[in-house]
């Protein structure tokens, strides 16, 4: 391998893993902060591809907007939906044990995809990037970068930035805090910890289903596609400390090298090393790599 | 010592009751066991209802498929009137989910529980292995109408099993002399690492070879995984003169559109098995115009046979039909045409098979037989993308048979 093709994986790696930031921030916001396995995570993912591609003729025909548009309208909806199953279905969950988590939310999968089956159907779609990001750059003479990978990279960071940001400089950051470590003791001090828990869950919703848009011009739209992407993004969660958005973070671009480099290198193991390095993380750090927060 | 107020009860209640109620259950499940089990013997061979059971994936990645097949699979029946071999058919369905863990559970379900005369499927070659072990080991018929694993037709043959689709190794082989005769001289394969990857990547590897060319690497990645970025990469930096590939359904929307986001498209031209392009050019969009693909099937044969075949399933489906419906209407055919020679008495197995061995198979991808394997023998096209059809090129392997390698039938 030489040194302009390294770089190009080494830019792969990077790229994969900030992708699989974006789609388990989620998963570990509403696991670390709320204590919920949620099993429907991927749904929530499938839920955002299938929005890009159901949505962007109707907000095409109703007042002519492009990608951003269908971005927004598929973001305000899932904060809608997010909101809803928590006060439907979630706010039973937080005391309960796991076992009881992850049958409800297992559940929740399979209605899911029966749904999406039902309204759009099983075919495979294609989801089509705006214009001004459909073009490529050159990187030596035979290959192209699509520059909409780059936005989708440039995207995930911002998105780390700002919940950083909000998590560690804002009020409701702190409340959210505060929420995960003593809840009893936030709700005597005057704060409404169930809309706290149904905010925090619409958001997490919200992330999820965003990553699924911004994900589709490049996966497209298809069955399944929820849980091929659940299993990573627990391997994610499990490796990076459960609730530490900088775990999250840093997990998911060890993953992205480790994925990316062993494809190349290793192919008869590609399919394993992910979980092997998973294993000898824990080996090392049982909780993972960082503590919550 | 206080008990908890149920204990004292228990404690009080005489040996003798308790016994006689195990006797009792133990009676009645006897009773229930032993009608359960003369059920079978009561079910018909020659009259009544001819029951058939659809192992199909109607959930997960090849939902579509599974749909596709058992509409061809209808479609044929109702011209037959709801007949075949002169008894109605009533169809018992199975979701197999693509999942090889489930599969033997699934088909038990099927000849045991639901005691189904004949067996139609599957899809996924994984759960196709499992269901044709079953079958050879229970002799129940198995009509399989897609997965392609050169096993079914291979090693795991028997006289009992048929297929009314393709084996993967015969449009890799035909792709593989289309390739050696343009002149391509080093290849890098690319595909799923599974027996449909493989056996696809194998047939082309023999056909190529041997017509002169070289296959300098072989990428794979697992099955179902999509990231194809890093392989990619690694196409760009061997260079070679083409690519072949096998991928369906999700996967290969994304390859072919991966390809083209990575520029290869330009300059290392991308050839593959026709299941590519097969039911994905709506989602693949301009990425996949003039790809040259191989397969049994074309959207353009125009044969009368085939437009009478199109315009009935567009009109009862509202659908275009695709390579799994023809797969699925051609195996209610190779059906219906052992019944007839049986007279419907499915218990006549050997003259069934026999029946079948002889047979042509009047399909709307053009006439086959079946080889000694039970395997379609048939033309294999050469299709390029133009528009958002597969049109025919040319016959790329005129009556290509499989091998059958490891057949003993």
């Amino acid at each position: 391998m030489d040194f302009s093709i390294f770089l190009i994986q080494c830019l792969n790696a990077l790229q994969y893993g900030l992708l699989l930031f974006l789609v388990a921030s989620g998963l570990t916001l509403i696991f670390g902060i709320m204590g919920v396995i949620n099993l429907a995570h991927g749904s929530f993912y499938m839920i955002g591809a299938y929005m890009a591609f159901g949505l962007a003729p109707i907000v095409q025909s109703s007042f002519g907007g492009g990608f951003f548009a269908t971005l927004l309208v598929g973001l305000f909806l899932a904060i809608v939906l997010g909101y809803f199953l928590e006060w439907a279905f979630y706010s039973y969950l937080y005391e309960r044990e796991h076992l009881q988590q992850v049958l409800m939310t297992y559940g929740l999968i399979l209605v899911f995809e029966e749904l999406r089956s039902l309204i759009i159907g099983d075919d495979v779609h294609g989801v089509s990037a705006p214009d001004f990001l459909s073009g490529s750059i050159a990187l030596g003479d035979t290959m192209t970068y699509p520059v909409y990978r780059l936005f989708m990279s440039a995207v995930c960071i911002l998105l780390a930035i700002g919940m950083y940001l909000v998590f560690t400089r804002t009020r409701l950051g702190m409340m959210i805090r505060a929420g995960s470590s003593n809840r009893e003791m936030v709700q005597s001090l005057g704060v409404d910890i169930q809309f706290l828990y149904r905010v925090v869950f619409a958001a997490g919703v919200a992330i999820a289903a965003f990553a699924g848009m911004v994900a589709a011009p490049v996966s497209s739209v298809y069955p399944n596609m929820g849980s091929q992407v659940l299993i990573i993004c627990f391997v994610v969660v499990v490796i990076g400390g459960i609730g530490s958005i900088r775990g999250a973070l840093l997990a998911a671009l060890l993953i992205g090298f480790v994925d990316t480099f062993g494809k190349v290198l290793l192919p008869q193991a590609s399919g394993v090393l992910v979980y092997v390095l998973m294993a000898l993380i824990l080996l090392w750090k049982p909780q993972g790599l960082f503590k919550a927060g | 010592m206080r008990q908890a107020p149920g204990q004292a009860n228990q404690q009080l209640k005489p040996a003798s009751t308790g016994k006689r109620r195990m006797l009792a259950s133990a009676v009645v499940s006897g009773l229930t066991l032993a009608l359960a089990g003369a059920m079978p013997v009561i079910a018909q061979s020659k009259d009544g209802k001819l029951k058939v059971g659809l192992m199909l994936p109607y959930t997960g990645t090849f939902a579509a498929l599974g749909t596709a097949i058992e509409n061809g699979f209808r479609l044929h029946l109702n011209e037959q009137g709801g007949k075949l071999g002169g008894r109605e058919v009533e169809l018992v369905k199975v979701d197999d989910e693509s999942d090889p863990a489930k599969a033997t559970d699934n088909v038990n379900k099927l000849i045991k529980r639901d005691n189904v005369d004949v067996l139609i499927g599957t899809v996924h070659s994984g759960v196709a292995m499992a269901m044709a072990k079953v079958a050879k080991d229970s002799g129940t018929i198995l009509i399989v109408p897609n997965a392609g694993a050169d096993a079914v037709t291979g090693p795991m043959c028997a006289p009992n099993i048929f297929r009314s689709s393709f084996s993967n190794w015969q449009p890799g082989y035909a792709m593989g002399e289309v390739m050696a005769k343009k002149g391509h001289k080093r290849v890098v394969t690319i595909t799923w690492k599974y027996a449909a990857g493989d056996e696809s990547v194998r047939g082309f590897k023999e056909a190529y070879e041997k017509g002169g060319g070289k296959v300098i690497k072989e990428l794979s990645l697992p099955f179902p995984n999509v990231e194809f970025q890093a392989l990619l990469t690694e196409i760009a930096a061997t260079k070679p003169d083409a690519v072949y590939t096998f991928f369906a359904g999700g996967g290969a929307v994304k390859f072919v559109k991966d390809y083209a986001a990575a520029g290869l498209k330009k300059s290392i031209p991308l050839y593959g098995a026709g299941f590519l392009t097969d039911g994905t050019l709506e989602a693949q969009g301009a990425d996949a115009d003039g790809l040259f693909t191989t397969l049994h099937y074309a959207d353009s044969l125009a044969s009368a046979r085939d437009n009478a075949f199109r315009l009935a399933y567009a009109k009862t489906f509202k659908l275009q039909p695709d390579v799994y419906a023809v797969q699925g209407y051609d195996a209610a055919q190779m059906l219906g045409v052992g019944l007839n020679a049986v007279k419907g008495d499915i218990s006549k197995k050997a003259e069934f098979a026999a029946a079948l061995k002889n047979a042509k198979i009047d399909s709307p991808r053009g006439v086959f037989t079946l080889g000694k394997s039970h395997n379609p023998v048939q033309d294999i096209y050469l299709r390029q993308v133009v528009g958002k059809e597969n049109k025919v090129i040319s016959v790329a392997s005129k009556g290509l048979a499989d091998p059958g390698r490891g057949c003993k039938i």
